[in-house]
């Protein structure tokens, strides 16, 4: 008998443009210690299937149909039934896991609460049983986190945490909302392989709602499609994934970057040989000061963003930054266009140095240079119609132009980007997150730039836009001869766009190659583990695949020796203030010195 | 060929222009004032708000009596003879000195209006500048701008004022700068907080980068997104002006005679209510309270329209 049942479940939002069917005629099964993905992009009404079904729908939400629960109904229970369900029988852990805790509870007494409300369990006996879960998912130091405040763990380690506490009560069902996304890579990897285990070990249903198509290889039986409130395709990962019927279904894979594989759509334009080197980094430190409450007064120690890191940059080519939070990709992009001023090292535009120019004197060069945004909504100034954001930085750099001749170039430059025409007059609120970003491509592009940077310019776009926005660029660089700095957290995403691709760690480079070479040949560890750290949509590659797993946790930069964590022996030696060589080892094939892989996951 | 080819296409863009450009977009001012409209409060005391507007620039053409001109035949007997009445010509009956209180709560009506709005305008004007330029401008300016700001903060308004007042002589002048010179304290400061959070959006970054200079950014791109805030702040301001001037008035120290303002009659009205001319107290006080009320009502329902959470 299936666990959950869902029949005909519709779900109507009343918002005040009238009443918005955010579930339409929903049907389906969860069978127990089974693990069913439901995989949509954003406003598919993926989550609020479930927020109905645990009875957490906001306020103007009403719900038809019915959902069964082991003879319950759960649609028609009190709140305090359905108290006695959630956190026992269903538990959920969220996206976010800082906003899912309690800030003011210790780890321990946020979990103490839970079974002290479904099992009575108080004192000694829960403690003991916290800790046990605690050391489950694989916390380390367990005894000592459970007196710990949430702000106090990492996000991965917040997330152990959020599952520990959802398994407490041994649950039947576990609904993992988007469980991941907020998280790296390597952690998003270590949490999915603690949820496999998890599930085959204690026998819970798993639903796991996801945008993303290779953590479904990895983790589900069954593949629930879903779009615009319906269910488009539903069968087994294998008929999703080797056999799809939908063409929703189709165009999501097809859209979805792969790490294993470029996706040949669009190729890649080949540099020209000999093109010239227009950007050149040389040792680019950025320094914060942070304030430690030490002493009196308290003690300032540098907070080294990027520590010296050296690149170029030829006409027409796109290198590729990566690395996970932190490790100072962003900062680095402001540095190179003096929108932070670096502390030190050397920038240089087509030879001439960048970095004593000051504010006026690097206006000339911002014609050349320009960046694009992360989140295509906030770069946009709100009361501000997109022509005239396009066109400010024509008013800088071509005061000349009379208000006509500048509406004609926004125009133009509008169908270049593939923006129609007629969305001039229109404000940021008004377009979805995929054409904003086009309009942020368009402001970058309208001075005819020699270089862009693209700042995580696709990470907050669904994988169908993600693709056509990848697509755009890539158009752009040869009809332009671009150049571009393409930075991600997303290796799938820059394999299909860069020529050269350059891995930071903790604000140092440490790995630099041409892109099949990287994902080819990796030579240095945290590469290797990165790589293959990345989900690939495709379930029989994803389940056979072999990971690197590096032992510990990102450790914070100011953390002494942190830099070290590849160099264990020197560590060992004392020498605390080693600076990695970055030498070459085959032809542009940098790689940071390192241990070899043996050692590091022998010192872990 | 290349030539008219290029040409054949900015034809073709342009055309497509002139047809775009009829459609509009709706900014979020526009948004703002739909929920605007749509709060029956706020529509209501604008109303009312506009009638009492009305009521002082056209209420002299129905007086009978100027606010000057006593009316020695019935100012023996105020209590029984200056009530108000439609056939003696004194609609909201006589003051304590004979004279016409219509013509006198008209007059009253215009300077307190004009108090509250010069000195929010003051407010608006000097504050937003202030706080958004030391809120954009960081660093240490900042640091000084906003202490300059505390030790303003910590001298006592009210005291300030009447010092100015009895220093000075006592002027509508005087007044407003002393209204004037301190109402813009706390709205640079509301703006400054408001400027930090706007400085870090990406917006302004791309501003930056694309290479406009730090006043036009503030020009075009802070000060308009601050508007919101300043609206609805200065429509709260107003009340607040009318209430400091009429209090200041009510003890006597604000407007001298003949000038006068809904504060100095109310005072006056209270002074004499035990002789039983209750209108003398209960007409400015009725005006005083519709205006309150109204702009409090105003402000609410722009703050709840611009609110940024509603984007």
């Amino acid at each position: 008998m299936a666990l959950l049942k869902v029949s005909n479940l519709s779900v109507t939002f009343d918002t005040n443009d009238g009443p918005v069917e955010a579930v339409r005629n929903v049907s389906f099964e969860i069978e127990p210690g089974e693990c069913l993905g439901i995989v949509g992009e954003s406003g598919s009404g993926k989550s609020q299937t479930f927020m109905a079904a645990m009875g957490l729908l906001a306020e103007n939400g009403r719900t038809t149909g019915r959902v069964d629960f082991d003879g319950h109904d759960l649609l028609n229970l009190t709140p305090a039934e359905h108290n006695q369900i959630r956190g026992d029988e269903i538990t959920m852990i969220f996206q976010d896991p800082l906003t899912a805790l309690t800030p003011h509870l210790r780890i321990g007494d946020q979990m103490q609460e839970v079974l002290r409300l479904h099992k009575g369990l108080t004192g000694k006996a829960a403690m003991e049983l916290c800790l046990h879960w605690l050391e489950r998912v694989q916390i380390p130091e367990a005894r000592r986190r459970l007196r710990q405040f949430p702000h106090e763990l990492s996000g991965g380690m917040r997330q152990r945490v959020m599952i520990a506490m959802a398994m407490l009560c041994g649950p039947r069902l576990l609904v993992a909302d988007e469980p991941t996304t907020a998280l790296d890579v390597t952690v998003q990897a270590e949490i999915l392989d603690l949820m496999v285990g998890l599930q085959k070990e204690e026998g819970t249903a798993i639903a796991l709602i996801t945008h993303d198509m290779g953590v479904v290889a990895r983790m589900c039986d069954r593949i629930e499609v879903m779009r615009l409130g319906e269910y488009v395709e539903s069968g087994t990962a294998e008929e999703i994934f080797y056999a799809p019927r939908h063409d929703y279904t189709k165009m999501l894979l097809d859209a979805m970057p792969r790490i294993d594989r470029p996706n040949n759509s669009t190729p890649l334009k080949p540099l020209a040989p000999g093109a010239k080197v227009v950007l050149e980094a040389k040792d680019v430190k950025v320094h914060f000061p942070i304030r430690l409450d030490e002493g009196l007064f308290g003690r300032k120690v540098p907070l080294k963003a990027v520590d010296g890191v050296s690149f170029d940059l030829r006409a027409g080519e796109t290198l590729g930054i990566v690395g996970e939070s932190g490790c100072g990709k962003s900062t680095l992009a402001r540095a190179v266009l003096q929108l932070i001023p670096p502390t030190m090292g050397s920038v240089a535009w087509l030879g001439k140095p960048l970095e004593k120019l000051g504010h006026k004197g690097m206006i000339p060069f911002r014609k050349d240079m320009q960046i694009v945004f992360q989140d295509p909504l906030a770069s946009l100034d709100p009361r501000m119609t997109i022509a005239a954001s396009i066109a400010e930085p024509l008013k800088t750099f071509q005061p000349g132009l009379t208000s006509r001749q500048r509406k004609l170039k926004v125009a133009e430059m509008m169908e270049k980007v593939g923006l129609d025409q007629n969305l001039i007059n229109r404000y940021p609120h008004e377009l979805s997150g995929g054409q904003n970003q086009r309009v942020g491509i368009a402001r970058a592009m309208i001075n005819d730039p020699g270089m862009i940077i693209c700042d995580e310019a696709v990470s907050a776009l669904d994988v169908s836009i993600q693709a056509q926005v990848v697509d755009l660029l890539k158009k752009l660089q040869s009809e332009f001869d671009l150049s571009m700095i393409f930075i991600s957290h997303d290796l799938s995403v820059v394999r299909e766009i860069s020529h050269r691709i350059l891995v930071l760690y903790l604000g140092r480079a440490v790995e630099l190659a041409d892109r099949d070479t990287i994902y080819g040949d990796a030579r240095h560890p945290y590469t290797k583990s990165l790589i293959s750290a990345v989900p690939v949509p495709d379930p029989k590659i994803e389940r056979t695949r072999q990971r690197i797993k590096l032992p510990g946790e990102l450790p914070s930069p100011l953390v002494p020796g942190a830099g070290l964590r590849f160099l264990p022996s020197k560590l060992a030696a004392g020498e605390m203030d080693y600076v990695p060589k970055f030498e070459q080892v085959a032809k542009d094939h940098w790689v940071a010195e390192h241990d070899p892989l043996e050692a590091l996951m022998k010192a872990g | 060929m290349g030539m008219v080819h290029d040409i054949e296409q900015v034809d073709r863009i342009a055309e497509k222009l002139a047809e775009a450009e009829q459609i509009k977009g709706r900014s979020l001012w526009q948004d703002a004032m739909g929920r605007f409209f749509h709060n029956k409060a706020a529509v209501g005391s604008l109303i009312i708000l506009g009638l009492v507007l009305l009521f002082s620039l056209i209420g002299p053409a129905f007086a009978v009596w100027s606010n000057e001109e006593i009316d020695w035949a019935r100012m023996g007997d105020i209590a029984l003879e200056g009530r108000p009445s439609i056939a003696t010509g004194h609609y909201f009956g006589l003051d304590d000195l004979g004279r016409d209180l219509f013509a006198r709560t008209i007059q009253a009506t215009r300077t307190s209006l004009m108090v509250g709005v010069i000195g929010s305008l003051v407010a608006v004007l000097i504050g937003t500048l202030y706080g958004a330029v030391s809120g954009f401008v960081g660093g240490w300016v900042d640091g000084l701008m906003m202490r300059t700001v505390d030790i303003l903060i910590a001298v006592p308004y009210m005291f300030v004022i009447i010092l100015l007042l009895v220093i000075f002589e006592r002027s509508l002048f005087m007044l407003f700068v002393g209204i004037g010179i301190l109402s813009w304290l706390d709205m640079s400061r509301i703006v400054r907080g408001q400027t930090l959070s706007l400085k870090n959006r990406e917006f302004i970054e791309a501003a930056r980068a694309a290479g406009v200079g730090w006043f036009v950014i503030v020009r075009r791109h802070i000060v308009p997104n601050l508007l919101g805030v300043v609206v609805v702040y200065a429509t709260l301001l107003v009340p607040g002006m009318i209430m400091t001037e009429s209090f200041i008035s009510f003890l006597g120290l604000g407007v001298q005679e003949p000038n006068t303002s809904l504060g100095a009659l109310i005072s006056e009205g209270s002074g004499t209510i035990l002789r039983g001319t209750l209108w003398q107290l209960f007409v400015p006080l009725f005006f005083f309270l519709t205006i309150i009320i109204s702009l409090f009502f105003i402000g609410d329902g722009l703050r709840d329209a611009l609110d940024p959470k509603d984007r």
